[in-house]
């Protein structure tokens, strides 16, 4: 085993992180926000991935353009879900919500089974297998194009939060309820906002990962535990923690793949997770509470 | 009064069940069973101490590769596999309770951490060749005729009332439990842990108790598990889903409550295998079309019956 191999996983691992980083986001954003553990994570973003498919096989639609009608369906079924399934169950206790979540995710999960089978889906773009050299450094165009589409969301994301007003008045939901109220805010509507973009996020993830692996009806509750891991190893509330988290677990996804066994891999994010939980509950970029 | 009558003659009649029922409907009560015990196991800690936990499948699946694997091995039966296995449970409660209120994690930051240790252990037995790995471990399969207490084979009466006897003492010791001391001190726990503090009580001590007697209920039902099923595989026996399985009982009969998860266990118990006949009479059978009809009846219970099916029952039955 050479350096140049090992720099090439982490590079990749890197890459395919910041793509984790994205959907994670969303799932930090909503519960930044509402409060609500959305135990439907994964399963919203292997919808998204299975629209890319749809779209690719209808109209040979690049998933990189795809993202726009997938994101703008999701802000739609997000800012709807919120406003009339969860929005009720705020002020409900946590296994309530639970509940109702785990029953989203089984209702998704199924559909898509029932729909698309439990065979293997994905798209065919020239340039998955093409790729950029950089001496030793080989990077795949797919994955950097979809890393590269992970920022740029991100960025936006950030932007919106940091300067619009909108983003403001979301950010002073999620520091109080009651002041947020007290001070004129709609909570409930900005609460279904937040959860549409929080939507949006997953949405533009989904379409970008559907280009590195194949998407299968399993691969949802599987990214809803990955996304968990990532966000709490990140910080919980912060956005950057929870690119972060997604680089560290991407990183360390490609290394047990490559040193130990792919089938270990989560394992070893579940261990990094309850390394963080015990010795920094807030995770790596959190604030104390 | 009401109540211990109705009771009584519930389990009267669960008891001469298998007069009547053949023996399909015995091996679905006998599963009913076996999620109302689990179920109440979990309600111990959950219901009682309001301490969420994720990662219950964690016990179930210790307990039975504990059991399964001595007599895998060794030869050596489940009574004596059952110690073991309680020990285990307990043990691995006990750390993950110690670690987790030491650092005073708790609410859905608990929850996590439980799936997290399910989800590391059960990869981890994926990857133990002397349990089998990914392939499983299969116990010799029981003789069906013959009763054979000291190994725990035979036919499925007695694992009928094997499990019906477990799910009885549970209950039995539930109802106890809720009016000890212990019990008294869960619930002001469990409604508000900083006031319960205030009064005096270590709520460290009284929580890590519930933990510890729900890990060890629960094992008893991996050691049931393996000796039923006979057989063990990582990927079934600790995945996610089981866990939410055994929540689902008492979450849609009502939390913390005695006779929820038993009543949640049969309401979905039943309509799972109810979905099932109908969609096969209809001939809709396709791969994941029960999942989305038991996700809609789950959907709907969870938001018209927020306190579960049993406490607005109880309340029409005067009970």
């Amino acid at each position: 085993m050479t350096w140049d191999l090992v720099v090439n996983v982490v590079i990749a691992g890197v890459l395919t992180g910041l793509v984790y980083g994205l959907m994670a986001l969303g799932l930090s954003v909503i519960f930044g926000v509402v409060r609500v553990v959305n135990f439907a994570h994964g399963e919203m973003m292997t919808v998204a991935m299975y629209a890319a498919t749809v779209l690719f096989a209808a109209f040979k639609l690049d998933p990189f353009l795809a993202v726009l009608p997938v994101a703008a369906a999701f802000f739609v079924f997000g800012y709807v879900m919120q406003a009339g399934l969860i929005n009720p169950f705020i002020t409900r206790p946590e296994h309530s919500q639970f509940m109702l979540m785990v029953a989203v995710a089984i209702i998704m999960v199924n559909a898509l089974l029932m729909i698309f089978g439990p065979a293997a889906h994905n798209v065919q773009v020239d340039y998955q297998l093409e790729s950029f050299e950089l001496g030793k450094i080989l990077l795949d165009k797919a994955r950097l194009y979809a890393a590269a589409a992970a920022v740029l969301a991100a960025a936006a994301l950030f932007a919106f939060f940091k300067f619009s007003l909108t983003g403001k008045a979301i950010r002073a939901c999620a520091d109080s309820y009651l002041g947020a109220r007290v001070v004129g805010l709609n909570v409930k509507r900005l609460y279904a906002l937040t959860f549409g973009l929080g939507a949006a996020c997953v949405a533009v993830a989904g379409c970008a990962m559907v280009l590195l692996v194949d998407v299968t009806p399993p691969l949802g509750p599987y990214y809803t535990l990955l996304a968990f891991v990532i966000v709490i190893v990140g910080g919980l509330g912060s956005m950057t923690g929870a690119l972060l988290g997604g680089v560290l677990i991407g990183v360390s996804e490609a290394l047990a793949g490559l040193f130990i066994a792919p089938s270990a891999k989560s394992m070893f994010s579940f261990g990094l997770l309850i390394l963080v939980l015990l010795l920094r509950p807030q995770g790596l970029l959190g604030r104390k509470q | 009064m009401r109540a211990r009558v109705s009771l009584a003659v519930l389990l009267a009649l669960l008891a001469a069940l298998p007069a009547f029922a053949g023996s399909y409907a015995l091996s679905v009560a006998t599963l009913i069973l076996y999620f109302a015990y689990t179920g109440q196991a979990w309600n111990v800690m959950m219901g009682f101490a309001g301490q969420l936990s994720l990662g219950h499948s964690l016990y179930v699946g210790v307990g039975g590769y504990a059991a399964g694997a001595l007599f895998f091995h060794y030869g050596i039966g489940p009574w004596a596999g059952l110690w073991v296995a309680l020990l285990l449970c307990v043990a691995l409660g006990v750390v993950i309770g110690f670690l987790a209120f030491r650092f005073g994690i708790s609410g859905v930051y608990f929850a996590l951490l439980t799936i997290a240790f399910a989800e590391f252990t059960r990869i981890g037995f994926d990857h133990l060749d002397w349990l089998g790995g990914p392939g499983g471990m299969f116990l010799r399969v029981a003789q069906r005729d013959i009763w054979d207490l000291a190994n725990f084979r035979g036919p499925p009466l007695m694992y009928y009332y094997a499990m019906l006897f477990l799910t009885a003492g549970a209950f039995a010791l539930c109802y106890f439990l809720l009016r000890s001391r212990a019990g008294y001190y869960w619930q002001a726990i469990r409604e508000d842990e900083e006031a319960a503090q205030a009064l005096g009580i270590n709520t460290f001590r009284w929580k890590m108790l519930a933990v510890a007697i729900s890990s060890a209920m629960t094992a008893v039902s991996g050691v049931f598990f393996a000796f039923y099923y006979n057989n063990l595989f990582p990927e079934q026996i600790f995945h996610i889903s089981r866990s939410i399985e055994i929540i689902l009982g008492p979450v849609i009969g009502g939390v913390g409550t005695l006779f929820g998860p038993i009543l949640g266990a049969a309401v979905l118990t039943l309509l799972s295998d109810g979905i099932t006949e109908a969609l096969a009479a209809l001939g809709w059978e396709i791969p994941g079309i029960k999942q989305v009809f038991y996700g809609l009846v789950l959907l709907a219970v969870v938001m018209f019956l927020p306190n579960g099916i049993w406490p607005t029952i109880a309340k029409k039955l005067r009970l």
